[in-house]
């Protein structure tokens, strides 16, 4: 029996080798071939039902059978820029946006801090783990666990009236929203700040120490301009989910607090009124589309 | 994440096919009558069946919260083998919009109120059924037998259900004597206590109100308002804003703001009392003040595109004998529209006919407004009332 | 570096945190052994009443087996079409690379509304009747990105000179993919795997304009919160939810090697570094 040899492997696989060389001389041919399906996914079904539903933004509908008008117009978007009642609700959502941001930008800075530059490695590990395992628990779940802390009969009311406190009546109110969407979204903000954080180099800080800086001082001009980009990039998160809810506004929120994610619930649901709102879903993409021009500037997109 | 100045060539095309797409297969919209109910609904043509097969094994319902409860649906599918299946609406308009291109092929039923019937025929999203297939037909209530509401140029587009008030619900604790007007709901006094359904429709309670608090306005019926009458019913809702704890949408959304003390009062189905009060967390009772009430008027309509129909007529028949009627009436608190049921009622809760004048509709009857869509042609012909669709763009802006 | 007050007072924030974090979910654990069913604190008494309750519901159950039926076949398309998508993007240089790169994370940085709408007017636009595979679609179309997201950052901390290195010692294509290619990138595949399935087992928002008349369990538990009927049931429904999606999350962490804190991943879509 003749041993196999290098050459005689090489002879056999030979034979089984001209479509691998067909890939080997056109090479972008497998890669053509590969990204087929999963681009004609996305272009023939997620592309053009956002091109579909950016045209029919400026369709509108029959007021009395509620079926779509496919007249070109831009009645939706004159009545969302002229009517108070959705400036009120657009200025509240990016408001509430803003301020969930800002409240886990403060919550998640010393957490960040602590897991990059104090904590031993296995710390980190931990931790790090610990703050992904509430970020993938469910969401829906997560939002019920605080209407059953927050309502009247809740551990929150008990905790407070068991230290002799008047008990907080924030069910239903923007408050209330303001702590839910804070706690969601806290994982997302920690996350990229710390990764930010853990890229400052040691020397950098012994460096400002060896030039007499105290450690607020390197704190302040040097630690906190390097961990800018990560908490614009954990921001991009906070604001961008805050901005297109509607699932919290209803089971959290009371009388005035409509979100544009309601308006459009409401309007495609419920008014059966698909253009207008997918003129009204254009204003977060165009508000997310400009914070991301920003965040990009700051260096965002590198932390991520 | 660096953006390139130029989309990527596989971009560029796939946005071109998708236009394509969009213009080749652009359908017209179908011309409607715009609100003239004179003119023939497009499924008039539709002949419904003569005779009910056998039951397909499952029903898909869209219905009011308390339509579809277990203790009278288990008996149904053990006659008959269909499974229900239930999706709550909370209001009417969600009720269209689940039932458009006539039901979507998910929907068999839909029980419509009166407010969303004319809509529902006219958008071609229910077909005519036939009243031959309800054997329990024959005792219903004249007026029921044939509603304006349901029944166009002698074409029954579904089957009359039951009917009854929306009733002002508060806490005996903060109101121990019953309250005598609808004042108590735009009283500043009960600010942050307070609640009312989240619906487009609630103009029209408004406009009720103000029939009997500013009869200078000349309104007549609360759905058919001129622009001044409209105007001045937004302004009252505008001014109730501050005194909304929360806009309810389900029924289960006003009964735990109830339970949790969060409101002591508000506008209510007779459903959310009795069942408040079978919970027995907090002490209730409901009225219905001196300027009256609106109210609403059920029909269970057929799908166009109702995957089980026969389930769907078996539905129908069942949910139309006298037991069931009563049992329906007294679970949710209204009214049933066959003449027999009042037997029934008595024998389950003494007094109960009297209690929800299933015996003298009649006059009690004329004192409801019932749920019905406003149209731009007012009673006098011209056509400068107020068509829904602003009530819609209206509500939205109160409840902002 | 940093003073003994400051590690202190650090470690009580940490603390803090981590409390805000997991109380609210322990809480519902809690819950669901709630012998009463008001939900009210303190908690009269613990049983498993409840546990046998939503088992015995029919409408739990069909719901939980239509959200474990589209999880399973959302996350099997998404691996065939997220594996070959990052294969293709690890290997390509022409200048749209960054365009698609864009594409094929939109779905997840567009709030999951938009979406919804999007596909739920394609589909009405397009006569498709809203059905179990419109709700697959949508989940599919944000499952690829994660899948995508974890086989691409694998690749990239592989080294390429192993596949070379096995061509030059005379495997076919097939061969260096299945013996050298496959093992290195099967934690990825299944780290994507199991957070795709995660993802798609908690999803609402998008599902919500994707069903017909069907319900996911997430579907269920919205609908359920606000009939405000059965809430001992939706806390027992809810624990269970919350289990499904944490446990694939750490089988996935562990798969691609526990530590991760060499390079983090600053966008929590993957568990890769």
């Amino acid at each position: 029996m003749a041993v196999p040899t290098t050459a005689g492997r090489l002879r056999k696989n030979r034979g089984a080798a001209p479509l691998q060389s067909l890939f080997w001389r056109l090479p972008w041919l497998r890669s053509a071939l590969l990204l087929t399906p999963p681009l004609g996914w996305f272009v023939l079904i997620y592309l053009s039902s956002l091109v579909l539903l950016l045209v029919t933004a400026f369709w509108t509908i029959d007021t009395f059978t509620t079926q779509i008008v496919q007249v070109w117009s831009v009645d939706n978007f004159t009545l969302i820029v002229n009517e108070p009642a959705y400036r009120l609700i657009i200025g509240r959502t990016i408001g509430l946006a803003a301020l969930v941001t800002f409240t886990d930008a403060v919550l998640a800075f010393p957490f960040a801090y602590f897991m990059a530059r104090v904590a031993t490695r296995r710390t980190q590990t931990i931790l790090f783990a610990a703050v992904l395992l509430p970020l993938w628990a469910s969401y829906l779940a997560r939002v019920y666990a605080w209407i059953l802390i927050l309502n009247h009969s809740g551990i929150l009311n008990w905790s407070l009236q068991s230290i002799g406190l008047p008990p907080a009546n924030i069910g239903y109110t923007i408050p209330a929203m303001w702590i839910v969407f804070s706690y969601i979204w806290l994982p997302f903000m920690i996350i990229p700040t710390y990764a930010a954080l853990e890229r400052v180099p040691e020397s950098l800080l012994e460096a400002a120490a060896d030039l007499g800086a105290p450690r607020w001082r390197a704190l302040l001009d040097v630690v906190l301009p390097l961990a800018v980009p990560g908490v614009v990039a954990g921001s991009i998160f906070t604001f961008s989910l805050t901005l297109g809810d509607y699932i919290t506004p209803i089971l959290v929120g009371g009388a005035g607090s409509t979100f544009i994610g309601n308006v459009v619930y409401s309007s495609v649901g419920i008014a059966n009124n698909v253009p207008f709102a997918a003129a009204l879903a254009m204003v977060p993409v165009a508000i997310m589309a400009v914070y991301l021009l920003i965040a990009r500037r700051l260096g965002a997109f590198e932390a991520l | 994440m660096r953006s390139t100045k130029a989309p990527a060539m596989w971009v560029r095309l796939g946005t071109v096919a998708a236009a394509a797409v969009i213009a080749i297969t652009a359908c017209g919209s179908n011309a409607s009558p715009g609100g003239s109910t004179a003119a023939q609904p497009p499924t008039a043509g539709m002949k419904p069946p003569t005779s009910v097969g056998a039951g397909e094994g499952q029903l898909n319902l869209i219905a009011w919260e308390g339509y579809v409860d277990d203790s009278w649906v288990k008996q149904f599918t053990a006659n008959t083998g269909c499974k229900v299946n239930a999706k709550y609406a909370g209001s009417s308009d969600e009720m269209v919009s689940l039932m458009k291109g006539g039901g979507g092929g998910q929907w068999d039923m839909v029980s419509a109120s009166g407010d969303a019937d004319l809509r529902l025929i006219y958008g071609g999203d229910v077909k005519p059924m036939n009243t031959d297939l309800i054997p329990d037909f024959k005792n219903f209530q004249t007026y029921f037998k044939a509603p304006g509401y349901n029944t166009i140029n002698g074409i029954h587009y579904g089957i009359s259900l039951q009917w009854g008030p929306n009733t002002l619900l508060y806490s005996t604790k903060k109101f121990p004597n019953a309250p005598t007007s609808w004042s108590v709901i735009y009283d500043p006094a009960n600010k942050g206590l307070v609640t009312v359904p989240d619906n487009p429709i609630q103009i029209a309670d408004a406009a009720l109100y103000l029939m009997k608090t500013q009869p200078s306005l000349g309104i007549k019926d609360p759905y058919e308002l001129t622009q001044k009458q409209f105007d001045a019913s937004v302004t009252l809702l505008k001014q109730q804003r501050p005194l909304i704890k929360k806009y309810w949408g389900t029924a289960g959304d006003e009964i735990t703001l109830f339970e949790n003390g969060d409101v002591v009062v508000g506008a209510a189905w007779p459903y959310q009392t009795i069942q408040l009060k079978a919970d027995g967390k907090v002490a209730v009772a409901d009225t219905i003040p001196t300027e009256g009430a609106t109210g609403w008027g059920d029909t269970w309509m057929l799908a166009t595109n109702a995957p089980h129909p026969n389930c769907a007529y078996l539905w129908t028949a069942y949910v139309s004998t006298a037991k069931v009627q009563a049992e329906q009436a007294l679970f949710f608190g209204e009214t049933p529209v066959n003449t027999m049921a009042c037997q029934e009622m008595e024998s389950l809760q003494a007094g109960s006919c009297a209690q929800y004048h299933a015996d003298a509709p009649g006059s009690y009857f004329n004192t409801i407004k019932f749920w019905k869509t406003p149209i731009a042609t007012c009673p006098d012909g011209s056509s400068s009332c107020i068509p829904y669709a602003q009530w819609q763009t209206a509500w939205t802006t109160i409840t902002a | 570096m940093e003073g003994f007050w400051t590690k202190v007072a650090l470690r009580i924030w940490v603390a803090l945190i981590l409390l805000f974090l997991f109380i609210p979910i322990l809480l519902i654990f809690f819950y669901a052994f709630n012998t009463s069913n008001i939900e009210s604190w303190p908690i009269p008494g613990l049983t498993l009443k409840w546990f046998t309750a939503s088992w015995d519901d029919a409408e739990i159950r069909t719901a939980l087996a239509l959200s474990v039926q589209a999880g399973l076949a959302a996350t099997a398309l998404a691996l065939i079409l997220g594996s070959s998508a990052a294969f293709a993007i690890h290997r390509m240089t022409f200048f749209g690379r960054d365009a698609i790169s864009l594409l094929f994370v939109l779905p997840l940085a567009l709030p999951g509304i938009i979406t919804g709408i999007s596909l739920n007017a394609f589909f009405s636009f397009g006569g498709f009747p809203l059905s179990f595979w419109t709700i697959v679609v949508g989940h599919t179309t944000f499952c690829i990105v994660v899948v995508y997201n974890n086989v691409l950052a694998r690749l990239r901390r592989s080294q390429g000179s192993l596949v070379e290195a096995a061509m030059d010692l005379g495997a076919n294509g097939l061969q260096t993919f299945r013996d050298i290619t496959l093992p290195l990138i099967s934690t990825s595949v299944v780290a994507g795997a199991m957070l795709a399935f995660a993802l798609s087992f908690d999803e609402v928002i998008v599902t919500t304009f994707t069903a017909g008349a069907q319900n996911t369990l997430p579907i269920w538990i919205f609908g359920a919160i606000r009939l405000g009927q059965r809430l001992p049931e939706v806390n027992v429904v809810v624990s269970f939810v919350i289990l499904v999606t944490i446990v694939p999350v750490v089988i996935a962490a562990r798969l691609t090697g526990g530590g991760g804190a060499a390079r983090v991943p600053a966008a929590p879509l993957s568990v890769e570094a």
